[in-house]
């Protein structure tokens, strides 16, 4: 039986410069920031990150990490606008495939399904596609006679996801209210690598109650990590919601000479478990109240 | 007469664009637009949709703020995946922000300046624009009418489609691609009947001229020839409107 158990220095072992990183979650939600932590500690470079965005994008620009953001918007949601990723943008660092957020999707289902393009009335008339030369309109073969935009798959490399509880075999479980788009990276990617809060033992997972929170078969993990904790500062909900003063601290920093580098020694440059103290432990974490929209 | 404030009129007012929709998502960004839709919901067309704002579509508004005791009355299961599925179909009217708009009735919520790639200001991404402005009706709400936001030429980037020949692709009509309904703004109510789709005024808030709206818009009004005030708010509905918003948060939403 297969144990996809492995640690954090492990999955950023296996990525490479340049590479094609999908990230799961949405704006300041559940995102596998342990993960993106851990890559923010390595030397890789030139990654073209595909996310519907929040500080992950940011971070990763914040720290010259990326060569192109494939996104439909980057905002931790109650501060709109991501402070690195713009700063990014308005010092043109960074090339951009901007497209809508189902267009977004459909790339995602185009790569899982194996198919080069899915056709879509997505997009036309708009500058997503004078930006974006490379997606391409196509004419109809059926009797409607009408262009269409050929929304081309969007293939990952490697996938990166943060869920409740997983186990050994990779079987990953979601309760909170939405799984967003993370079954469509799993199955948009070569290598999907997932943070989990708690690592449990399949027989918790059993059961059509527990089972109708699995998304996506376990054939589409390649590895499971074990992080409590791993969406800090997003949201895991039910379990905690995102640390608002954090992001407010992040958020903050950009004003700040030198204050990446700040951020960056106070908070990254350290190991997880001192992230994790320096922001008041599991326990407070937990207690991160849930968002109200 | 009730006593009310320039924003009780705006959503009370915007609470008409989805009368005559039947049974259709109503999607409200921001406070303005969710709560008109509420109210909506709430009076005169109970049979749309509305959602948590987060992944459930709710059997009734959900009121704004901190909900106390209020639990919302889940209805149907509708996460991000699911909402797409509901767009592409057509069965939603959404009323949004943009931070431009231009006389196509194009609008933009990504980026400002002249550069694309080295924006003057990065805003948010064009998000749903593009997919939702070819996929169902749209309404958009104004907060501050401006020729910033009601620019002179084209959005720097358009975000979503609007009534413009000059983009509209191989095989379809203009009316296929956007289904634009009305402008609320602080000084107006504006829509696309003037000719060709000209965006035209449709309601003069009280003590508002003609003149003072194009003054602030970056391209010709249509001006039809009579030109009714806004309707105010009735007593019945401001006081619906303190149950979907019963800690007043609409107050600060004009900015």
């Amino acid at each position: 039986m297969m144990n996809k158990v492995m640690t954090a220095a492990d999955v950023v072992s296996q990525l490479h410069d340049g590479m094609t990183i999908g990230i799961g979650g949405w704006g300041p939600r559940r995102k596998p920031m342990a993960l993106v932590r851990e890559i923010l500690r390595s030397n890789l470079k030139d990654l073209t990150v595909v996310a519907y965005g929040g500080a992950d994008v940011g971070m990763l620009c914040a720290a010259g990490k990326v060569k192109k953001v494939i996104f439909a918007f980057v905002s931790l949601d109650f501060i709109p606008l991501e402070p690195y990723f713009r700063q990014a943008r308005q010092q043109g660092a960074i090339e951009t495939m901007e497209i809508d957020e189902g267009m977004f999707l459909l790339g995602l289902k185009a790569a899982g399904m194996r198919v080069p393009f899915i056709p879509t009335r997505i997009g036309l008339g708009t500058d997503v596609l004078k930006h974006n030369p490379e997606i391409k309109l196509i004419q109809s073969p059926y009797a409607d006679g009408k262009e269409w935009v050929a929304m081309p798959a969007i293939k990952l490399d490697v996938a990166l996801l943060h869920v409740d509880r997983a186990d050994a075999r990779g079987v990953c479980q979601i309760k909170g209210p939405d799984h967003y788009m993370d079954d469509l990276f799993a199955r948009a990617s070569e290598k999907t690598f997932v943070t989990c809060d708690e690592l449990v033992d399949t027989s918790v997972l059993n059961g059509i109650d527990e089972a109708r929170f699995v998304f996506w078969e376990r054939s589409e993990t390649t590895g499971v990590v074990h992080i409590a904790g791993g969406a800090h500062p997003t949201s895991c909900a039910p379990m905690y919601g995102f640390d608002a003063k954090h992001f407010k601290e992040y958020n903050g920093s950009v004003k700040e000479e030198g204050g990446w580098q700040a951020y960056f020694d106070k908070y990254i440059a350290c190991t997880e478990k001192e992230y994790l103290e320096k922001v008041g432990g599991l326990d407070a974490i937990k207690k991160l109240p849930l968002p109200v929209f | 007469m009730s006593e009310h404030t320039l924003v009780d009129l705006i959503i009370c007012a915007a609470s008409e664009a989805w009368k005559n929709d039947g049974e259709v998502l109503a999607t409200g960004i921001g406070v303005v637009p969710r709560l008109a839709a509420s109210l909506c919901m709430k009076s005169i067309n109970p049979d749309i949709m509305m959602t948590d704002s987060e992944a459930w579509i709710v059997s009734e508004p959900v009121p704004v703020g901190p909900r106390g005791d209020y639990t919302p009355k889940y209805e149907s299961w509708m996460g991000f995946s699911r909402i797409f599925d509901n767009v592409w179909g057509g069965k939603r009217h959404a009323m949004v922000g943009p931070t431009q708009i231009d006389r196509f009735g194009q609008a933009n919520i990504s980026m400002i300046g002249s550069d694309y790639k080295k924006p003057k200001a990065q805003m948010l991404g064009v998000r749903g624009f593009p997919g939702n402005s070819i996929s169902h009706a749209n309404s958009f709400f104004v907060p501050n009418h401006n020729k910033k936001v009601f620019v002179e030429g084209e959005c720097d980037m358009v975000a979503s489609v609007g009534y413009n020949p000059a983009r509209l692709a191989k095989g379809w009509k203009l009316e296929e691609v956007a289904d634009i309904r009305w402008i609320i703004t602080n000084l107006c109510i504006l829509d696309f009947t003037g000719p060709n789709h000209q965006v035209a005024i449709h309601s003069l808030h009280p003590g508002v001229t003609v003149e003072q709206v194009q003054e602030n818009t970056g391209f010709p009004l249509h001006i039809p020839a009579n030109i009714p005030t806004t309707a105010l708010p009735t007593a019945e509905q401001l006081a619906l409107l303190n149950q979907v918003d019963p800690h007043n948060i609409r107050v600060t939403a004009l900015g």
